[in-house]
């Protein structure tokens, strides 16, 4: 992989949200106000009842950890969606570049747009609400890359999907992670489902994340096996997303659709 | 660049687009891709820029044949402009000038695209959003990208459509002038008679996916006993048995 290419391609998406403050500002608007929603839902629980006690903190916390996710993932989409909207598609895929490094380009992409939304947001919460992610303390790192690596992959699979089907597909990308969300056990804990739910939600790395950051805010145990099962079972499906994008691609270019890929 | 299409077919389910066409583009010279809309130029012109991948057939270019092997290095020198497609239209053109360039590999980078600013008049709008452009100056930029990286091989696909005459001129013009100062073999696309016949040193008509025709103006248009190239493609288009 050339990495001047790479830095090329982030370099396309750097300069277009440097250009935009309508887009720094939609990219911090959503986390924020997810924080101030999970924010004042969970203080009137814990206001109401002894039972909820820490629910700020939990729920926050689970917040926090879920927009991540859910930005990289978008971050990822919309960035591939930018190529199609822009009709640069074309001039994208005859540039003299690897499909490895457009992936690598977006992945590396996808981090910084998630962080300019989510670190004002997560900073906003320790006043606030008195809740702090870091508070998970060392393990958030691992965490927070488990996420984002499992974020990308679906953010792969979409792109794959934009590949196969074309623009058309945009919609599976914003519905991507609400179709996920029951299984992942974001809010609630895994007993919550059904037996039979549970053993599909067990196959997602999100359900094991979000177990362990309750194992460490309610009971402050951490388990390192399930974080580790959880990265696992991230860079498992996230191969697999890389294998069904090269796929895809291959498929576009038997196709025809990559010359004339836009709105 | 000499390029070399040998056989080459797409079939799309039971449509064929490009039924085993043959020719080639010796260096330095340029070809024009004739025919009527829907006879295969841009599949074919897809496939020999690694878009689309050819059902049988193969393409050549300089004696190495495009593969996903070779394609890096082949792309790197080749290049490619159309008004069917643009540049991200949220970035000024120095910043869409700039990222081809650094995908390019080209060196210098600077005084590359101060050169192509300098070339094609680019100066007043060179910190412009390209989406607020006007045609004319997008397709200037559009040039401006596809030499970024200094081609032996570009592809043009009607690169004066939509524009008025002046610049459409200026375009041919800057391209007669390119092409004699640099190495550069072409391969135009256009429905433009007279720009074909002052760019091009040959050219091959397609129809229906298959070339009916080639050589240079002057023996197809004597062949089919007609005044001129637009003459000769009304013929070789409306001509139901070929």
């Amino acid at each position: 992989m050339n990495s001047s290419k790479i830095f090329a391609l982030c370099l396309r998406h750097i300069y277009l949200i440097k250009g935009s403050f309508p887009r720094i500002l939609d990219l911090i608007y959503w986390p924020t106000i997810q924080i101030f929603l999970w924010g004042f839902i969970s203080k009137f629980f814990t206001l109401s009842s002894s039972f909820y006690e820490n629910t700020v903190g939990i729920i926050l916390s689970a917040a926090i950890l879920y927009d991540f996710l859910f930005r990289s993932s978008i971050s990822y989409n919309m960035m591939f969606l930018e190529e199609i909207w822009s009709r640069n598609f074309t001039n994208l895929f005859i540039a003299p570049i690897k499909l490895s490094e457009i992936i690598a380009a977006l992945t590396f992409t996808a981090i910084f747009r998630t962080l300019i939304g989510l670190v004002p947001a997560s900073i906003i919460a320790i006043p606030l609400f008195g809740v702090s992610i870091f508070k998970i303390g060392f393990p958030l790192i691992f965490l927070l890359t488990t996420l984002y690596i499992f974020g990308v992959t679906l953010g792969l699979l979409v792109t794959a999907g934009l590949l196969r089907f074309g623009p058309s597909f945009e919609n599976i990308a914003w519905a991507s992670l609400f179709f996920l969300a029951p299984l992942g056990c974001i809010y609630y804990p895994l007993e919550i489902l059904p037996y039979w739910l549970q053993i599909i939600a067990k196959l997602l790395p999100l359900v094991h994340i979000f177990e362990e950051m309750r194992n460490i805010l309610i009971y402050d145990i951490i388990n390192y096996y399930q974080i580790l099962n959880a990265s696992l079972i991230s860079l498992i499906y996230f191969v697999v997303g890389i294998i069904i994008f090269y796929w895809s691609y291959s498929g576009a270019k038997n196709r025809g659709t990559l010359i004339n890929m836009g709105e | 660049m000499k390029l070399e299409v040998k056989n080459l077919i797409k079939k799309f389910k039971s449509n064929i687009a490009v039924n085993n066409i043959s020719f080639e583009i010796k260096k330095n010279k340029t070809l024009g891709l004739l025919g009527p809309n829907g006879c295969g130029k841009t599949t074919s012109i897809g496939m020999m820029l690694g878009l689309i991948t050819p059902s049988s057939g193969e393409i050549f270019i300089n004696g190495i044949c495009l593969n996903p092997a070779n394609r890096i290095k082949l792309l790197s020198e080749m290049n490619f402009a159309s008004p069917y497609i643009e540049l991200p239209k949220k970035l000024t053109v120095k910043q869409n000038l700039e990222i081809y360039a650094r995908l390019y590999g080209v060196e210098n980078i600077s005084d590359r695209i101060y050169e192509m600013v300098e070339n094609l008049n680019l100066k007043n709008f060179l910190n412009k959003k390209t989406g607020e452009l006007s045609s004319g100056q997008k397709n200037r930029v559009s040039l401006a990208k596809s030499l970024i990286n200094k081609p032996r091989l570009l592809f043009l696909d009607e690169p004066t459509a939509s524009l008025d005459p002046d610049i459409g001129d200026f375009v041919r013009e800057y391209l007669e002038k390119y092409k004699n100062d640099n190495e550069l073999t072409m391969l135009l696309a256009s429905h433009n008679m007279k720009e074909v016949e002052r760019l091009c040193d040959s050219v091959v008509m397609m129809k229906k996916g298959k070339i009916v025709d080639k050589g240079t103006c002057g023996e197809i248009v004597n062949k089919h006993g007609r005044k001129n190239l637009e003459d000769t493609f009304l013929k070789i288009a409306r001509n139901n048995n070929e």
